[in-house]
């Protein structure tokens, strides 16, 4: 074990030459490149071995990932914003190969205008390709969860692929203290892809050829819809596994912070958690009952969490740092269809926040905070609202 | 084989390979190699998308055709450099 002060950036690099990547796609796009420029120097300087090979463009960063995969070899990746959406056909093809792909993305928001900084739309975008998605609040759990992702992942039960994201420059660029595990230690806690089926020259099939409607493509679904139902468990019985040898848990799929007694909780996911823990202690301090939860999991949706959380308090907060244009906000609208057939529900409300890496300060999660209280009493005053929009017009 | 999703594979795969889809179906026109003409250069076998060109061990005879794969592209007849290889129409009574 090795205490090191490192960005979020490099703790992926990292975390994929832990996990014994052994085929690495690389393509630059900012705030990415430097996650795949570091693995470049392990591979130069001799400390890790593997295929890295140099793409021309995401969507053969995924599809080299993908065929690499189905040779049995441990694949990851590594983009952005951009990057990712140009990936969007892969990124189905993956999963419905039964390709456990580990990727990291770093949130990042779309153009135009051209931004580079952290916006979610990027990967919320990605929701119904197939993919698990993990959304990270600090250094130590992005390097954590390449190393989980990879076993829920190439778990039989699962058998799909993993991304994981953290926001771009809070994280991405922002060096934090980090462990950096023992290498045989990882080696015990994962043991090399074992895949069920792969391309073999002694033993040929045909993949991912035709299915017609009045054979199988609806089963082949299906079989993916239960297996990310099954991943829910997977991702918290690997998360104990990993605690038990390592120490530390990141949350598993909704991660509370003191909700318990709470009356007002926000729910939040990536970085900005972190500032409305800070909030959170503060208002506690003052006597109010608030908390949060962070959404650590968007894939599969931690619904069962959420309803039990919801029984126990009065207004749920929903921040959502993406927007989906002609409804609200997407973890609002899935937060809202996880609490329609729940008989105990609390106010709901979302706030917009942080657009194109608009800063989340304490002050901002304190207004809401406020907001949010108030509606104990009044009672919902709007259902969507944009934090901290520049009006102007006078 | 399969009845559903409990005894499909967990990879959308089939048992066997490629050569159980008969693909010669959808030829419209065919692949006719003259054996007075062909010089055994193989050509038409380097070039076949479909593996449909099939050659000997020893590399002693013409090339045959596998029709029950061949789609009819003329990329083998297009190729060959002494033009022995001709696409004929089908018909439908055959």
């Amino acid at each position: 074990m090795v205490k090191s002060v490192i960005t979020g950036n490099y703790a992926s690099s990292y975390g994929a030459k832990l996990a014994r990547a052994q085929v690495i796609a690389a393509y630059p796009i900012t705030p990415q490149t430097s996650v795949v420029e570091k693995i470049a120097e392990f591979v130069a300087e001799g400390t890790m071995d593997t295929q890295y090979i140099k793409v021309e463009s995401e969507h053969s960063a995924m599809a080299a990932c993908i065929t690499a995969s189905q040779t049995g070899a441990r694949t990851f990746t590594a983009t952005s914003a951009h990057g990712l959406t140009l990936m969007h056909e892969m990124l189905i093809w993956a999963s419905g190969a039964r390709t456990p792909v580990v990727m990291t993305n770093i949130n990042r928001a779309m153009a135009p205008p051209w931004s580079v900084w952290a916006d979610h739309l990027d990967s919320v975008a990605q929701r119904d390709t197939g993919w698990i998605q993990y959304y990270c609040e600090s250094n130590q759990e992005v390097l954590d969860t390449i190393i989980t992702a990879y076993k829920v992942s190439e778990s039989r039960e699962i058998m799909l692929p993993s991304m994981l994201t953290l926001d771009a420059f809070y994280l991405s660029h922002t060096y934090e203290t980090v462990d950096i595990p023992d290498q045989d230690k990882v080696d015990k806690f994962l043991p090399p892809f074992d895949p069920l089926y792969k391309f073999d020259v002694e033993d040929p099939h045909l993949f991912g050829s035709l299915s017609f409607p009045h054979q199988f493509y609806m089963e082949w679904r299906y079989q993916i819809a239960l297996s990310m139902e099954r991943a829910r468990d997977k991702i918290l019985e690997i998360d104990k596994e990993f605690e038990s040898m390592f120490g530390r848990s990141h949350g598993g799929l909704l991660d509370l912070y003191r909700c318990d007694g709470a009356e007002v909780v926000l729910i939040a996911a990536g970085t900005m958690a972190s500032t409305i823990r800070e909030v959170v202690d503060q208002l506690r301090d003052e006597g109010e009952k608030v908390g949060l939860a962070r959404l650590r999991v968007f894939r599969p949706f931690p619904a069962k969490e959420i309803r039990e959380l919801a029984e126990k308090i009065d207004v749920l907060g929903v921040l959502d740092r993406s927007y989906s244009f002609g409804y609200g906000g997407a973890f609002f609208a899935e937060i809202g269809g996880a609490l329609y057939n729940h008989p105990d529900k609390p106010v709901l409300k979302n706030y917009v926040v942080g657009i194109g890496g608009r800063d989340v300060t304490p002050n901002t999660v304190r207004g809401i905070f406020e907001n949010a209280l108030s509606l104990q009493d009044r009672g919902l005053d709007k259902e969507i609202e944009w934090i901290e929009l520049k009006e102007g017009g006078e | 084989m399969f009845k559903g999703y409990k005894d499909l594979p967990e990879v959308p795969m089939t048992w066997d390979t490629t050569f159980v889809n008969i693909t010669g179906s959808w030829r419209t026109v065919k692949p006719v190699l003259d054996p007075e003409k062909c010089t055994k250069c193989y050509i038409c076998w380097k070039f076949c998308p479909e593996v449909a060109i099939i050659i000997d061990e020893e590399l002693k005879e013409v090339p045959k055709i596998d029709y029950d794969h061949c789609k009819g592209c003329a990329i083998c007849a297009n190729e060959c450099p002494k033009k022995a290889i001709e696409m004929v129409v089908e018909s439908m009574e055959e």
